[in-house]
């Protein structure tokens, strides 16, 4: 593992508040961790805890309303426009829904050219369109079956393959994913993790996984955070949150994955 | 060039297509070589249609098929002229707002409103009275800043919506400047809305040219398609029996809006991959 001690970013305080007044909804609060470079670690909560807030609060997609975000022992919470390009740089994303990550109105190969505007290169355009191929065929795609295409022709897993290709392509230091499984069919699942892990070993990249589902986090991850209701009720090695859960709202996200309860219980 | 292969090979845009051209033809060649004056009474009043009046004439003993013609190119100039504008301005308030959110959304959200609760026609009458000389662009101006905030409304719901999709999370990952997410991901989504927002905007203001020119307010000595309905009604062509004065304006009103309508079903089958076959 290319796991080390050097911290990649830190939370402090994290604190997002929809709305105001009557209205207002804490969807983060007041949340700290910190992950290790190459450290795989996932945020587990159910529906409306609020880890996408945090994956999007992250990615500068959204403001803060109190608190830091540090990524590289750099204060990333006000950066502008360009600081922001040089950020996403390292700090990219997967999504949910394959489906809705596309422009329906773009071909494959269109999608993957954009993320070259990220970097002022001098790539030509068939130098950009080899590393698109390359790309492709390190995600098992035949990128002559798939540049043309639009994203409605393509199968959940295939769109699922090219978001990875496309992260893939930027090399970022972080890749935040946020639920890349929930929506595939589970039989392409595995394989669907199996590449987004392999983003560690070959890039080096540090992955936080944004799920609902403990049982993947447990197989996935190095570390877990438990989220309730927009706090972080619980963390720790995967190993320790399923042997031995403290907080009651982990014990009962335990219970809840049946066969892991029963392995557990059992042993 | 591929998308205009497909639109050349889609029936709906060729129908809706061919038709405006053959109206817009029409409308512009016609009196380019016709000296006829649509403004002569060279009859008398509501003759019916006969060889020397194709279409009779109307209350004042004007030549209908004449007035229908140059009624026809002014209409359209007025329509398309004012569709374009309160377009324009509704689709570049209601993006912005719609995708910028909080302040800018607010301040812009607030002048909509303001334009939306005071009455069109009241507006419309405040510039058409200021104005002196009314001509056919002029109108359409007037027309076209007062009628744009339903499409700005129209336009900020979708683009509210729009802009929390994934696929604008991801443009915005890869660097694009807010113009940019605006042009490339959210507009093409809802490109079939606006251009059916603009036919909307282009029969409404052949309409309320009409409106207008009842009042007495339209564009000064010239002959629309609005103020033949409203010289038919003031002057009971209905009661007369006089069809031949009220129906055709009102088929060609309806020809121009169906025409553009039908282009557009055609061009979103192919503008939206999703929608072709």
């Amino acid at each position: 593992m290319a796991q080390n001690t050097e911290e990649i970013i830190r939370v402090e305080n994290l604190t997002k508040v929809f709305g105001s007044g009557k209205k207002a909804v804490k969807a983060v609060n007041k949340i700290n961790f910190s992950i290790k470079r190459g450290e795989i670690v996932s945020l587990v909560g159910q529906s409306g805890s609020g880890k996408t807030t945090v994956t999007r609060l992250i990615l500068r997609l959204l403001k803060e309303t109190e608190g830091k975000i540090i990524f590289e022992g750099k204060d990333v919470t006000n950066i502008k426009s360009e600081e922001k390009k040089e950020y996403w740089k390292k700090v990219q994303a997967i999504f949910q829904d394959p489906y809705a990550s596309f422009n329906i109105f773009s071909p494959v190969k269109k999608v993957l050219l954009d993320t070259f505007k990220l970097f002022n290169s001098s790539y030509s355009k068939k130098e950009k369109e080899k590393l698109i191929c390359e790309t492709l065929e390190s995600v098992n795609l035949r990128p002559e079956e798939v540049v043309d295409k639009y994203p409605f022709e393509l199968s959940g897993g295939q769109r699922q393959r090219i978001m990875i290709a496309r992260a893939h392509l930027i090399r970022p230091q972080l890749l935040l994913a946020d639920e890349p499984t929930s929506m595939i069919d589970a039989n392409l699942r595995s394989g669907i993790l199996e590449l987004l892990l392999s983003l560690r070993d070959t890039d080096g990249c540090t992955i936080m996984f944004v799920t609902h589902d403990l049982g993947l986090a447990y197989y996935v991850s190095d570390r877990i955070f438990i989220m309730h209701e927009g706090e972080i009720v619980e963390e720790g090695s995967a190993n320790k949150i399923i042997t031995a859960p403290e907080h009651p709202y982990t014990k009962q996200l335990i219970k809840d994955v049946p066969k892991l309860s029963e392995e557990w219980l059992t042993s | 060039m591929s998308i205009i292969k497909l639109l050349l090979k889609s029936p709906k845009f060729l129908i809706g297509f061919g038709l405006f051209v053959f109206l817009l033809l029409t409308a512009f060649i016609y009196p380019a070589v016709s000296t006829k004056d649509p403004l002569d009474m060279v009859g008398f009043m509501y003759e019916p249609p006969s060889s020397t009046f194709l279409l009779g004439t109307d209350n004042f003993g004007r030549d209908v098929f004449v007035e229908l013609i140059h009624g026809m190119k002014s209409s359209i100039i007025i329509g398309l002229f004012s569709g374009l504008i309160a377009t324009a301005i509704g689709i570049t308030i209601g993006l912005f707002a719609g995708y910028k959110g909080g302040m800018v959304d607010n301040i812009l959200n607030s002048i909509t409103n303001i334009f939306l609760v005071i009455p069109p026609f009241v507006i419309l009458i405040l510039i058409t009275v200021s104005i002196e000389s009314r001509s056919l662009l002029t109108m359409g101006l007037v027309l076209g800043i007062t009628s744009w905030p339903w499409t700005a409304r129209a336009v900020r719901a979708q683009s509210l919506s729009l802009r929390n999709r994934e696929h604008v999370d991801i443009a915005r990952l890869n660097g694009a400047s807010t113009f940019e997410i605006i042009v490339k991901e959210i507009m093409p989504y809802i490109l079939s809305y606006i251009f059916m927002a603009f036919i909307i905007q282009v029969a409404s203001a052949i309409l309320s040219e009409a409106g207008i020119s009842m009042l007495g307010l339209g564009p000064s000595n010239i002959v629309s398609l609005g103020t033949m309905l409203s010289w038919a009604l003031l002057f009971g062509a209905v009661r007369s029996g006089a069809w031949w004065a009220f129906i055709p304006p009102t088929l060609v009103i309806a020809l121009i809006t169906f025409s553009l309508y039908i282009m557009n079903t055609g061009m979103d089958e192919v503008f939206n991959p999703q929608l072709r076959s």
